[in-house]
């Protein structure tokens, strides 16, 4: 894929082209994937046409609560980022890998047919999109349901001009603006005159804009939109200082703190499920009741389950506490030294969608103040083993 | 060649509802029917067998002094014993009684009091013999059951998940009604299985399939009463099908100590 400079042949459309821009991608074999507002939230899931888009409609984003309200303008994507990322279109969160007969015979399902292109991805997903490419596609062995889904998609960006209540993709330098891995990314301009400025990320897309009526960018229109992307920069809901965390986490594997977070915790897997960039899954085997044949099922998994960690004679990460740590740490920290980059991009979901409201960026201020290399005695080690065989 | 393996089911105090998810089976039926000889089933037919059987399938708490003799000879009759449903697992919706005053109950409702013989409280099956496997739910989920009946016949560990509902919850895509909707929902506490069909219909989770592993109910108690729920409510939502269930049990007598206090 060639990465073209971002401001390279930079265009601006006025907002009825995003009907052409989602007929010319459908024209070309794409099932489109955009937001639309299904039981009162902001969820991607297929569109035809800017009628199904949440035109006019925002987001209130904070600890545990999330509600839509009108805005008083007709932006289309005047919200911040579903329930949901796009992970579910690429790691699907229930696939059926292969069947097996008793005889033998394997069969193994057909990838999909149609190529999937997402519209109005933000730069945060558009990052997990990156780590998930990391995760699933560039270890030893790639996946191959993400790369069928993968290789084959389209993205249409969105800049974030109005970031919300929970997000800090300022903090893990992974917004406001979109960065690289798109084949168009827009900003949405509610000045006087409702416009986007776009730009090709890649050959295809250029190709694409250059089917859409535009004109060509205007040194005002870039000014703009330049000022609203630095605004939000600064807007941000949450925001978490990241810098030495990993050797922070790994200082702290025994801090009381953990405790403290376990007494909120319910484990309820929330935070893993919604987070963009969390990939685990566990296999099932479901055998038919006269036992001729089973299907393989892939489903996602959380290490907050007690089954997530359970090797003979017991979980290895009995209490919340474990889990947690093991969660965040990860995320944060030991992240990096797996996979050569950070698991977290500022989204905020884990904040939004916890039940009980608990929060990342919050809980990391904690260990900085209680941290334990800042007490005389010298307690960081290697884990402590809990548990054991039961 | 061998006999087929011999399933029996039994009924204690509930609603029949468990025991008809298998005949709900209606696709599955036949090929059931050949994995096992249903030796004694009064809902399916009136031929019994008598036991000793290989899996025994209990429906039904224990509220009568008969039946907590009944139970032990079932156990003495059966390789396997599993329980099936919120009563039979937790006590029921009659567990309700074990805060009140059955005798009470009993003067006023029946014209000759005398005539009955119960307990004080109605108890899961669990309390009075050993079990082999718990399957939850209210009703039970069919395919959770013959994934157990299945699992049993195979000697195999049924895949049956001690989770939250918010897992698959999750997986549905469903948006949450708790966070999205300002709904008071105890799924992130209670054991999937249902296939989180209340959260699909938006509405709260109602705790059907008891409490899930590791449940952490103090701290769902605590953000619903900063969400203004009151406690009264509280106890009401957890003192449900599975309100006899240790979790539900001890968070809801808090609250009630809390706001006595």
């Amino acid at each position: 894929m060639t990465q073209r400079s971002a401001t390279d042949a930079a265009v601006v459309f006025d907002p009825a082209t995003i009907d052409l821009l989602i007929a010319e991608l459908s024209d070309r074999g794409y099932t489109v994937l955009g937001p639309r507002v299904v039981s009162d939230a902001i969820v991607y899931g297929p569109v035809t046409s800017s009628s199904d888009l949440p035109v006019g409609i925002r987001d209130r984003q904070d600890a545990a609560s999330y509600r839509l309200e009108d805005r008083d303008d007709d932006a289309v994507f005047g919200y911040v980022c579903g329930p949901q990322g796009w992970k579910r279109f690429l790691h699907p969160p229930e696939t059926t890998l292969f069947t097996a007969a008793a005889d033998g015979d394997v069969s193994f399902p057909p990838p999909a047919d149609a190529p999937l292109a997402f519209l109005g991805v933000r730069a945060c997903e558009l990052a997990a999109i990156h780590v998930q490419d990391r995760v699933l596609l560039e270890g030893p062995v790639a996946d191959p349901v993400y790369r069928s889904n993968r290789d084959r998609l389209f993205i249409v960006a969105v800049d974030c001009t109005e970031p919300g209540g929970t997000c800090f993709c300022a903090s893990t330098g992974t917004g406001p603006a979109a960065g690289e891995g798109f084949d168009i990314a827009m900003v949405e301009l509610l000045d006087a005159t409702h416009r986007f400025l776009a730009r090709a990320g890649t050959d295809l897309g250029a190709e694409v804009l250059a089917a859409l009526p535009s004109r060509p960018a205007r040194s005002d229109d870039q000014e703009q939109a330049g000022r609203h992307v630095a605004e939000a920069r600064t807007a941000m809901g949450r925001s978490v200082d990241l810098d030495g965390v990993e050797e922070l986490l790994y200082a702290n594997a025994v801090n009381p703190h953990w405790e403290d977070i376990a007494r909120r915790c319910l484990a309820c897997t929330n935070c893993t499920m919604v987070c963009p960039t969390c990939f685990c899954t566990t296999a099932e085997d479901r055998p038919s009741l006269d036992l001729a044949s089973f299907d393989r099922v892939r489903l996602w998994d959380s290490c907050f389950t007690l089954d997530f960690s359970y090797i003979h004679g017991g979980p290895v990460r009995s209490s919340v506490s474990a889990r947690y740590r093991q969660w965040m740490t990860h995320k944060l920290a030991s992240w990096h030294a797996q996979f050569g980059t950070g698991g977290c991009v500022g989204c905020g979901r884990c904040i939004t969608w916890c039940p009980v409201g608990i929060d990342l960026t919050e809980e990391v201020r904690r260990f900085r103040d209680t941290d334990l290399r800042r007490i005389a005695v010298p307690v960081a080690g290697p884990f402590p083993v809990e548990g054991g065989p039961r | 060649m061998t006999a087929i393996p011999t399933l029996a089911v039994f009924k204690f105090a509930s609603c029949d509802g468990c025991q008809l998810s298998l005949l709900d089976c209606e696709d599955e039926l036949l090929a059931v029917a050949d994995m096992v000889q249903i030796a004694n089933f009064p809902e399916a037919s009136r031929e019994v067998a008598p036991g000793p059987y290989d899996i025994v399938l209990v429906e039904g708490s224990i509220t009568t002094r008969h039946d907590a003799e009944r139970i032990r000879e079932v156990r003495r009759q059966t390789d396997v014993l599993v329980t099936i449903g919120a009563c039979a697992t937790a006590g029921g919706i009659q567990a309700l009684r074990n805060w009140s005053d059955v005798d009470g109950f009993v003067q006023q409702v029946y014209a000759h009091p005398d005539y009955i013989d119960t307990l004080a409280t109605s108890t899961p099956i669990a309390d009075h013999v050993p079990v082999d496997f718990e399957l939850r739910g209210c009703p039970v989920n069919k395919y959770q059951l013959l994934e157990v009946i299945a699992a049993y016949l195979h000697h195999r560990r049924p895949n049956v998940s001690r989770h939250s509902v918010c897992l698959p919850c999750k997986r549905k895509g469903n948006v949450c009604v708790a966070v999205a909707h300002g709904t008071a929902c105890l799924g992130p506490v209670t054991q999937a299985g249902c296939g989180a069909i209340c959260p699909s219909y938006h509405r709260g989770c109602y705790a059907c399939f008891g409490p899930a592993e590791s449940p952490n109910v103090g701290s769902l108690v605590d953000h619903l009463r900063g969400e203004g729920v009151e406690p009264g409510d509280l106890v009401a939502m957890l003192r449900g099908f599975n309100a006899w269930a240790e979790p539900f049990r001890s968070a809801s007598d808090r609250i009630e100590e809390g706001s006595r206090a």
